[in-house]
């Protein structure tokens, strides 16, 4: 026998895997588009250290002279990246689930623990509920970063007819360039989730694809649960 | 606490080695099954059958009608209250962005005996001097005008209003069609757009950028200004005008761009 916990949800399980291929269909569609006014760097008191993106990384993506391509596919897979994350969302406000992902008054410092912890400076690991509190302020951070490219990406896509939602980005340009940088963001969160999730190991990862995961082998144990976590 | 209504199952159990290799492998299965549908369908749209070549080209068939379907959706956010946001004439560019001389190639162009054809619904065509559109009512635009390639660059232009140029020659059943084309005087460029954008009251014939006579690689001697349009719809040297209730020739939807194109 074995003692199971019910972890995640179907519906989040759905929504987290088709977000990545729609995430990746996305991003690739958009750096076609972006290759086509490619004026990104990154200059600091007028000396450049980088520039989005060097010929050979275009090159050897196969970026170049695809404009009208990459817009095709970002205006015809922007609807189910808006789909699926407004599904997930809704989810989580109808099912109550946000409680155990926003962060609250101490995550900021458990975080700041978790962090030492993982980097192999702290042994102890704060309390762990559901989320800790490093994934919580992950975890609601993707949600903001979610409705951030649906936001200044309308801004720059329909910028006339929805003129206000420009003005709220700052303007034209201004929205093209954190709806970039949100895309940065994205990349930079997707290499960190995925180093965090093999120090996690294996009951962790097969709980976001089965639902469950395995807490004790021995029929006898006793389990603790936690607030967020009592049985029904 | 709610209650979570997705959660009928106590979230901790016993269960035995059996029924948990059996939940595993069906979970990992649908995974694995979900994985391949979506590489498959990835492979299947990049190789699926390419539009017939007609009004839109050069894109495939699903891609297509995303794009069209895109355009029904969006085009009922489209009012003429909703205008471009507009700029003092001191913030336009001095040098004005030339990003396109296709369709004024030729060396054999005269602007002095350059008339602009209008292809009436009755099928006669009416013909207008730079000197008649000059006589119009002026309209001045600074704007922000947007490429399709992602660039933008504040412009200050001059011209006549599309919908003051319909009103005063008398053009009001070719403007109750619903699509317009534009084409430079040797058809090698040429644009189609929805009657809407065009009576836009900010579309412009324009015969000025910075308050002179447009030059050469600006479109001499008229052309257009679309604010509700990327750069693309924005036909310099206009020859030709003409109307119809289905969408005509654009140059760029023949390569695989939307015809919409709107802003």
């Amino acid at each position: 026998m074995k003692v199971i916990r019910e972890k995640h949800s179907l519906v989040m399980r759905w929504t987290h895997w088709l977000n990545f291929p729609i995430l990746l269909v996305m991003i690739w569609s958009g750096m076609l588009i972006y290759w086509a006014n490619d004026v990104y760097t990154i200059t600091i008191f007028s000396h450049r250290f980088f520039q989005f993106f060097p010929a050979w990384f275009n090159k050897m993506l196969d970026i170049p002279f695809r404009l009208a391509e990459g817009m095709a596919l970002h205006f015809f897979f922007m609807w189910f990246f808006a789909i699926n994350g407004l599904l997930y969302f809704l989810y989580t406000v109808i099912s109550g689930e946000w409680r155990q992902s926003i962060p609250n008054r101490h995550s900021f410092k458990e975080a700041w623990q978790v962090l030492l912890h993982d980097l192999h400076i702290r042994k102890m690991l704060p309390p762990q509920n559901k989320y800790n509190a490093a994934q919580r302020i992950a975890y609601t951070s993707i949600i903001v970063m979610g409705f951030g490219p649906l936001v200044t990406g309308l801004a720059i896509y329909k910028p006339v007819q929805f003129y206000w939602l420009t003005w709220l980005c700052g303007g034209y340009t201004i929205a093209r360039i954190e709806h970039f940088i949100l895309t940065i963001g994205y990349v930079l969160f997707f290499i960190i989730h995925v180093v965090q999730v093999a120090i996690a190991g294996w009951n962790n990862f097969r709980s976001v694809v089965s639902g469950y995961e395995v807490i004790s082998n021995d029929k006898t144990a006793t389990v603790k649960t936690t607030d967020d976590e009592k049985p029904l | 606490m709610m209650k979570n209504p997705f959660k009928r199952n106590a979230a901790i159990k016993q269960v035995t080695r059996q029924q948990l290799n059996r939940r595993s492998f069906l979970a990992f299965t649908t995974f694995a099954g979900m994985g391949a549908l979506v590489y498959g369908g990835w492979h299947w749209l990049n190789n699926s059958a390419q539009e017939a070549s007609g009004i839109t080209a050069g894109r495939n068939k699903l891609l297509r009608k995303a794009l069209d379907q895109n355009e029904l959706i969006l085009r009922n956010a489209f009012s003429n209250k909703h205008l471009v946001k507009t700029y003092p004439q001191s913030m336009a560019a001095k040098n004005v962005r030339v990003n396109s001389d296709i369709g004024m190639k030729g060396n054999n162009f005269d602007a002095a005996t350059w008339l602009l054809a209008v292809n009436k619904k009755d099928g006669t065509q009416l013909k207008v001097s730079l000197k008649d559109i000059m006589t119009l009512p002026k309209t001045e635009i600074t704007f922000d005008f947007k490429c399709v390639e992602g660039w933008d660059q504040i412009s200050y232009w001059g011209g006549v209003k599309f919908s003051d140029f319909i009103t005063h020659y008398n053009l009001q059943q070719e403007a109750a069609m619903q699509y317009v084309g534009m084409a430079t005087p040797d058809g090698e460029y040429y644009v189609g757009m929805d009657m809407e954008s065009v009576m836009h009251p900010q579309t412009l014939l324009a015969y000025e950028v910075n308050a002179q006579l447009l030059p050469m690689q600006h479109g001499q001697p008229l052309r257009l200004i679309v604010p509700v349009k990327y750069g693309i719809k924005n036909l310099k040297r206009i020859g030709s005008i003409s109307f119809s209730n289905k969408r005509l020739p654009d140059y760029w939807a023949e390569q695989g761009y939307d015809y919409y194109s709107g802003l």
